[in-house]
């Protein structure tokens, strides 16, 4: 049991970081525009198959440099030329914008690298197993995964908080028009803030690749629960979708190695419905089974009993 | 069908009056020949599908259009719809009721309002992007559980059934499915009817007035909350008779019925029909059909066409087919349209050039990526190109920048004709 607390908590805590690399730009892009960009994961997306290219042109260094670059610029670009115009007719069309563009990605990554899953593998720098824990191995590159997720938050938290840039970027999300007052260019700023959450987005991609299946897939596979994520978290909450990353990364890794149900529970009670009945599905299906299903669970509750999310102080 | 204009003559009142009507019994005119003029078995399969497509967007503009409710699980309700209908269609040829087929979508549109009264009393709480999120989380829940609840839902390969066993009516026993099709037509006419009738009740005047205003709305006394769970309902109940139709058509009911892709479709065609008139949806239904059925035999990647025309509809029309076309009904009545034609036909060009460099690209990535074992040597039209070349590359590129470019010349043209067309219209007081 210790051996699967700590590699559950060890995989957890990746899910939740590769999470956060994502909600966090999701959220900027949310208190920026008052909108859910549905496209974040196509961003995510995006970024893993550009990696995956680069890397077999150059290496797998390079696509790490150069992938969330172009993600960056072509969310920056989308933002100027698309979310801009789609804006003028409201908050759905704006919805439906980004809507529109996951989809239009998903077919084009399809287009491009085909149906099926790429081969895009660790890097053999990184192929090695980092320690052992109860005879298992816990590879190098997820040690990799979680530096590089930590170091970008550093990163981001202390530009956001001591730079100031960062100031002017916080104002510009609450007072937008008393930042423009001021002589700067907001729409510059919204459009570098778009790209920023872009190449976030691209980032998770690049690192999440190698160590997930890439295929065209992956982003509507990610996508809810990214907002399940900003959702609970709390809609423009920066550390409440910090929490929420965790916790979802962990009650799903958790719940897919618990391998229990119902009728392993009672065992000894002797109950036992008919097999083929509702009852016996509900009375047979492992925790395990349920975990694709636990986080919109969760989603539901959340928007029921406390409808801010936990950190959240506006109602979404 | 739309409100009717006061007119000034006393023949063009009594004519407008009779408008309304003289659509609906144009379109079930319409409906009712369609079989004779198309004959061939994929016309009518495709025809039976359209007017499923059909209840379906105008049950989604319930929400989207009429109510202003953006939603990403539409599905839930149709899939749910299909599944009792199959269930009660077993159930009734089990116990040898006499119960005939046409009957049974109420099964459907029962099991549709039942869950989206519950459903709905979570969701609709919330509105604008809390709504859409619900929405989609509820979809995803119901499209996961329908694969762990395998009694019901029948797991990956879902739950058959067979029509035939049913008792008939009139005598057909709905084997042909040109009797299926009759079927699904009478259907669509009456949830059709009964779907405009609701929007010009005072509970359709109430959802526009929530879509439109919410708070005003609670000024006035009404509860939008209220409102909203009540348009749910009714949508969920049409929805799940789509649904039914659906079962009944494939006698079949599977998960792939909740997919995301299935939301994801209605959305589309409710969007690209126009969600700001009644006909919008009925138009983006049909067209929808037709180019998922046809686009998909000449090519392979027609989602991604209709993802892009789904982004210009949200980016330069968001008021859809129905919206450009109403547009123009001012102008049409005072007789100035033959103004705007010729500038028209100056656009098509330039859009054709664009359209068809932008295919050429698409269609060049496509063969390259998803056919790369056939080489890279393709053929359109009958000319054969290598697309590992730069020349056709080069013409697509050639053809996309002159078709932007003589559209931008010919704009300021349209634009003033427009604006001239325009004019005419208020100076007979058709057009504000």
């Amino acid at each position: 049991v210790a051996e699967l607390l700590i590699i559950s908590t060890l995989n957890g805590v990746l899910f939740g970081l590769l999470l956060f690399l994502m909600a966090s730009g999701l959220t900027l892009i949310f208190s920026m525009m008052g909108v859910l960009n549905f496209a974040h994961a196509s961003f995510y997306m995006l970024g893993a198959f550009l990696a995956f290219q680069i890397s077999r042109w150059a290496n797998f260094w390079v696509a790490l440099a150069v992938a969330p670059v172009i993600v960056g610029v072509a969310g920056a670009l989308v933002e100027r030329f698309g979310l801009r115009n789609a804006h003028r007719h409201g908050h759905v069309a704006e919805l439906l914008f980004t809507f529109g563009l996951a989809f239009v990605i998903e077919e084009l990554v399809q287009i491009v690298w085909g149906r099926a899953p790429v081969d895009f593998r660790v890097p053999a720098l990184l192929d090695f197993p980092a320690f052992t824990v109860f005879g298992t191995n816990y590879p190098a590159y997820k040690i990799f995964m979680q530096l590089t997720s930590l170091a970008i938050f550093a990163g981001l938290f202390v530009m956001l908080a001591k730079t100031r840039i960062g100031l002017i970027v916080q104002a510009a999300l609450t007072h937008p028009h008393m930042v423009a007052h001021l002589g700067h260019n907001v729409p510059l700023i919204f459009m570098s803030v778009f790209g920023v959450g872009a190449a976030l987005a691209g980032i998770a991609g690049v690192i999440a690749a190698p160590a997930l299946v890439t295929q065209a897939s992956m982003a509507a596979l990610l996508g809810p629960i990214l907002f399940v994520v900003v959702v609970v978290g709390g809609l423009g909450s920066l550390q409440g979708a910090f929490v929420a990353s965790l916790l979802i990364g962990l009650l799903q890794t958790f719940a897919v190695s618990v391998n229990l149900s119902l009728a392993d529970i009672f065992a000894g009670s002797g109950f036992s419905p008919q097999s083929g009945t509702l009852l016996s599905d509900l009375w047979r299906v492992t925790v395990a089974q349920l975990a694709p299903i636990l986080p919109y669970v969760l989603l539901v509750l959340v928007l029921i009993f406390k409808p801010t999310g936990l950190f959240g102080n506006r109602e979404t | 069908v739309t409100d009717t204009v006061a007119a000034p003559a006393a023949s063009v009142r009594a004519f407008a009056r009779l408008a309304p009507y003289a659509a609906w019994i144009a379109g079930a005119a319409v409906v009712l020949l369609l079989p004779f003029l198309f004959r061939s078995g994929t016309a009518l399969t495709i025809m039976s599908l359209m007017g499923i497509a059909v209840i379906f967007a105008l049950s989604y503009n319930m929400l989207l259009g009429q109510t202003g409710m953006l939603s990403f699980g539409h599905a839930v309700y149709y899939g749910l719809g299909a599944y009792f209908t199959v269930h009660a269609i077993n159930a009734v040829t089990a116990a040898r009721l006499p119960i005939p087929l046409p009957l049974m979508p109420l099964a459907g549109g029962a099991a549709g309002l039942v869950f989206a009264m519950f459903f709905g009393w979570v969701s609709t709480k919330r509105s604008g992007t809390a709504f859409a999120m619900i929405s989609l989380g509820l979809a995803e829940l119901v499209g996961s559980s329908s694969l762990i609840l395998r009694s019901f839902f029948g797991g990956e390969e879902g739950v058959s059934t067979d029509r035939t066993k049913l008792v008939g009516a009139l005598g057909w026993n709905f084997g042909p499915q040109i009797q299926v099709y009759y079927l699904i037509a009478l259907w669509c006419l009456i949830c059709a009817a009964l779907m405009y009738a609701l929007t010009r009740t005072p509970f359709g005047r109430m959802c526009n007035a929530v879509r439109d205003n919410p708070e005003r709305v609670r000024f006035v006394g009404y509860n939008p909350q209220v409102v909203r769970y009540l348009a749910f309902c009714f949508s969920g109940l049409f929805a799940g008779i789509a649904g039914a139709l659906v079962a009944i058509n494939f006698e079949l009911a599977n998960s792939a019925l909740f997919s995301a892709a299935q939301s994801g479709s209605v959305l589309l065609a409710t969007f690209i029909g126009g969600a700001g008139h009644f006909i919008g949806p009925i138009l983006g239904a049909v067209l929808v059909t037709f180019l998922q059925n046809m686009l998909s035999d000449l090519t392979e990647v027609w989602q991604f066409y209709f993802g892009l025309i789904f982004i210009a509809t949200v980016l330069y029309a968001p008021g859809g087919l129905s919206g450009l076309i109403m547009m123009h009904r001012p102008v049409w009545r005072a007789g100035a349209l033959w103004r705007l034609l010729p500038m028209y036909a100056l656009m098509v060009l330039p859009l054709l050039l664009s359209a068809g460099g932008i295919a050429l690209v698409v269609e060049m990535l496509a063969h390259l990526g998803l056919k790369s074992a056939e080489g890279p040597t393709m053929t359109t039209a009958g000319i054969a190109y290598d697309a590992n070349t730069w020349k056709p590359w080069a013409v697509a590129a050639a053809a996309i920048a002159a078709g932007a470019w003589l559209l931008r010349a010919a704009w300021p043209r349209i634009a003033a004709a427009w604006d001239k067309a325009q004019a005419v219209a208020r100076g007979k007081g058709l057009a504000a």
